[in-house]
């Protein structure tokens, strides 16, 4: 019998997929690199979803539901943040945080 | 009878004090003073109406019972202790009730002609109704606590009047001296009422003065000093009478308070105000009478002192309306002497009855000597004595009901203050020879003043006039003719009949054997002042002359103002308020400036922190999380 792949399998690969995404946002400086750093870490969570619902509670589909939420959600966020480093852009001509730093004390 | 119409008698003032407030730019001076006066006489009519009905509801043994006309609960504090706002109607108060809106009426219409093409007509006559409408309250007041509120208004309305010139620094500074003065003795009074609302439990003027009541059969409780509680409440409730009555030593702004249009001398401090501090004793008479008889002794004394202090110094000033005000206080005094005299129920009570009396007569003779007065100043525009004379060929109405006035005053038979003064000097001997003594002297130097100013402004020489003086328009001499009428017949009213102690009639009449030396001491003092004044002479300077040390003292008041001035500058000013001051700038400011300061101080130094750059947020953020989440994980490793 073909064996599935361990839940915990699933975690690490969710868990290493965050922290890169993670790890994207806090050393990039390209705001564009960080929104993909974002989008990574939601992805990962969207795994996290797919898999516990499967894995625990197969006869119920609330897991893909709210993985489907949070891919529609993503999308806005990323036309609601494009749209911000546009401006951001043609205010400073540059997409680098470092020199977005105008909210300060 | 249902008296609750008698509500109106204090709404329609206060309705007119809105509109003429409200509007006062938008409405003809003359328009505002024919409502403001319209309004008063209604309200005059209903408190005859109401008088008339009250009096003839004669009980045979009971006498007059009080009637609560209206009553609202406002407060309520406890079960037992509440407060309400409402209309008391007994002898009292439907006595006071006729006294204000007659007066007040006069004034009202007097001041049409005296007040004409001032600047703020309007104002003045809002002002008017305000001070009326807050007079009615006080006196109808059905507990101590209402009373309370509308001897404030009072005092804010007397107040407002006297500074109505308020381009003039005299008049302001007098407003403010006069509300400060009172300000001061209202503290005494609400310490009173909050000592005897303690002790009793009740503030309500039924439950208080109830004779065979809990309040008065209490009297022998704590005792502080040598003095029962209720003693103290009761001298602390008359240190609030005393500042509004202007009694010595806190009668200092009454005559200051000249400063303010004649007219509203004439009302507030000669014939309603200033006798409120009169009327809250003869209000509270049966707890002074029966449970805090030291109290009354010290009005007594209070009085006497204030009557004769007053009177000598009304017989060196020159500005008439001063004059008239100190003769005011020594009036006062006489009413005080009266109700520190008397005791309570029937025959004992007289001198409560001679002090209500005195206060209803005064409140005619008084208003009409001041109106008079006023008359005078506005034809000649000047206040002093010295600029007058002669008048009696210019202004014929004026100086015969001036005249009147004076004779009332000083007591000649058959006008009111005869009767009046004659009850009140029979029941000071009756209670304490010596303080009759001094009434009776009183009664003389009154007499001497009040003529020393008729001859003064009616007849001796002649001044050379830059306008040749002409009698008042008919607005002001029908309330002097109204009032000269009232000051001859109000002595035949039956106030022993009506007005009493327990609200219960006795006989009384004219004592003769106290009366003919009175009457001889005025008609001294009268001739006198002929003798001095009738014509020009020097007889006056050189009388001044050789008494110059106590003339001099006399003219300056007796220094009571000087010392004052040294008391809070010296003492109060250097001891109390500058280390106050002091402390205020430098600990309590201080503290506060060093909390600002160190915040400041700290967020200077921390708010690099908020650089503006995003990633070092999401470190501070992640580390956060991160670190709570190992904190949660090592808690629930255990």
């Amino acid at each position: 019998m073909q064996s599935e792949i361990p839940l915990h399998y699933m975690i690490v690969l969710s868990t290493l997929l965050f922290f890169i995404g993670l790890l994207g946002v806090l050393i990039r400086r390209n705001l564009i690199t960080m929104l993909m750093g974002i989008e990574l870490m939601l992805n990962a969570v969207n795994i996290n979803f797919v898999a516990f619902n499967h894995y625990l509670y197969p006869h119920r589909m609330e897991g893909h539901f709210f993985a489907l939420i949070v891919t529609a959600i993503a999308a806005a966020e990323a036309a609601v943040a494009i749209a911000l480093i546009i401006n951001i852009y043609r205010r400073f001509a540059t997409v680098s945080v470092d020199d977005v730093d105008q909210l300060k004390y | 009878m249902d008296f609750s119409f008698t509500l109106l008698i204090i709404l329609i003032p206060l309705a007119i004090f809105c509109v003429l407030g409200l509007f006062a730019n938008r409405v003809k001076p003359a328009a505002a003073g024919m409502v403001g006066t319209a309004g008063l006489f209604i309200a005059t009519i209903l408190s005859y109406y109401a008088a008339y009905n009250y009096f003839s509801m004669f009980h045979a043994e009971e006498g007059y019972l009080p009637i609560n006309a209206f009553s609202i609960l406002w407060l309520t504090f406890t079960d037992e202790l509440q407060i309400h706002l409402g209309v008391l109607l007994d002898p009292l108060s439907v006595l006071m009730l006729v006294v204000i809106t007659t007066v007040s009426l006069m004034v009202h219409i007097y001041s049409l002609g005296y007040m004409k093409g001032e600047r703020g007509f309007q104002r003045y006559y809002a002002f008017l109704s305000l001070f009326t409408f807050s007079m009615l309250g006080l006196v109808v007041a059905t507990n101590i606590f209402q009373m309370y509120i509308f001897w404030e208004l009072v005092g804010l309305s007397s107040y407002l009047l006297i500074g109505f010139y308020y381009e003039r620094p005299a008049a302001v500074a007098a407003s403010k001296k006069a509300f400060i003065v009172t300000r001061f003795a209202d503290l005494g009074f609400l310490i009173g009422i909050l000592l005897l609302s303690f002790n009793t439990g009740t503030f309500d003027f039924a439950i208080l003065t109830d004779v065979a009541g809990p309040v008065i059969a209490q009297s022998t409780g704590a005792v502080f000093l040598g003095l029962s509680v209720t003693t103290w409440a009761m001298l602390l409730i008359f240190i609030g009478g005393a500042g509004k009555s202007a009694m010595f030593p806190l009668h200092i702004w009454l005559p200051d308070a000249m400063e303010g249009p004649t007219p509203v001398s004439a009302l507030i401090h000669a014939a309603t105000m200033v006798v409120a501090g009169v009327y809250l004793v003869a209000r509270l008479f049966p707890i002074y009478a029966l449970s805090a008889p030291d109290a009354l002794e010290v009005i007594m004394y209070v009085g006497s002192f204030t009557s004769l202090f007053a009177a000598v110094i009304a017989c060196t000033q020159l500005d008439i309306k001063r004059v008239l005000a100190y003769s005011t206080l020594s009036q006062i005094g006489y009413m005080m002497v009266a109700l520190g005299v008397s005791g309570y129920g029937g025959e004992a009570g007289l001198g409560y009855m001679a002090s209500l009396f005195h206060l209803f007569t005064h409140a005619f003779f008084k208003a009409l000597l001041f109106l008079g007065a006023g008359s005078v100043i506005h034809a000649v525009h000047s206040n002093v004595m010295n600029d007058m004379g002669g008048l009696r060929k210019y202004m014929p109405v004026t100086h015969i009901t001036f005249l009147i006035a004076c004779l009332t005053i000083a007591g000649i038979p058959p006008l009111s203050g005869f009767f009046s003064k004659d009850e009140i000097l029979v029941a000071a001997f009756e209670h304490n020879k010596i303080v009759f003594a001094v009434q009776w002297l009183v009664a003389g130097i009154t007499a001497f003043y009040m003529f020393r100013l008729y001859f003064n402004i009616f007849w001796n020489r002649t001044p050379a006039f830059e306008h040749t003086p002409h009698e008042s328009p008919a607005t002001m001499t029908v309330p002097l003719i109204f009032l000269a009428a009232a000051s001859i017949f109000a002595g035949f009213v039956p106030f022993h009949e009506l007005v009493t102690s327990d609200g219960k009639s006795f006989q009384t009449g004219v004592h003769w054997m106290i009366a003919i030396p009175s009457v001889l001491i005025a008609l001294a003092g009268i001739g006198v002042a002929a003798l001095l004044y009738y014509k020009q002479n020097s007889k006056a300077e050189s009388i001044a002359h050789s008494l110059k040390g106590f003339y001099t003292a006399a003219f300056r008041k007796f220094y009571i103002d000087e010392g004052y001035l040294y008391l809070t500058r010296n003492i109060v000013f250097a001891f109390i308020s500058r280390p106050i001051a002091w402390f205020d700038r430098h600990v309590v400011d201080a503290g506060m400036d060093l909390i600002g300061n160190s915040t400041v101080q700290v967020s200077r130094s921390i708010r690099k922190i908020q650089s503006g750059h995003i990633q070092l947020y999401i470190w501070f953020f992640t580390s956060g999380a991160l670190l709570l989440t190992l904190i949660i994980l090592y808690l629930n490793s255990y």
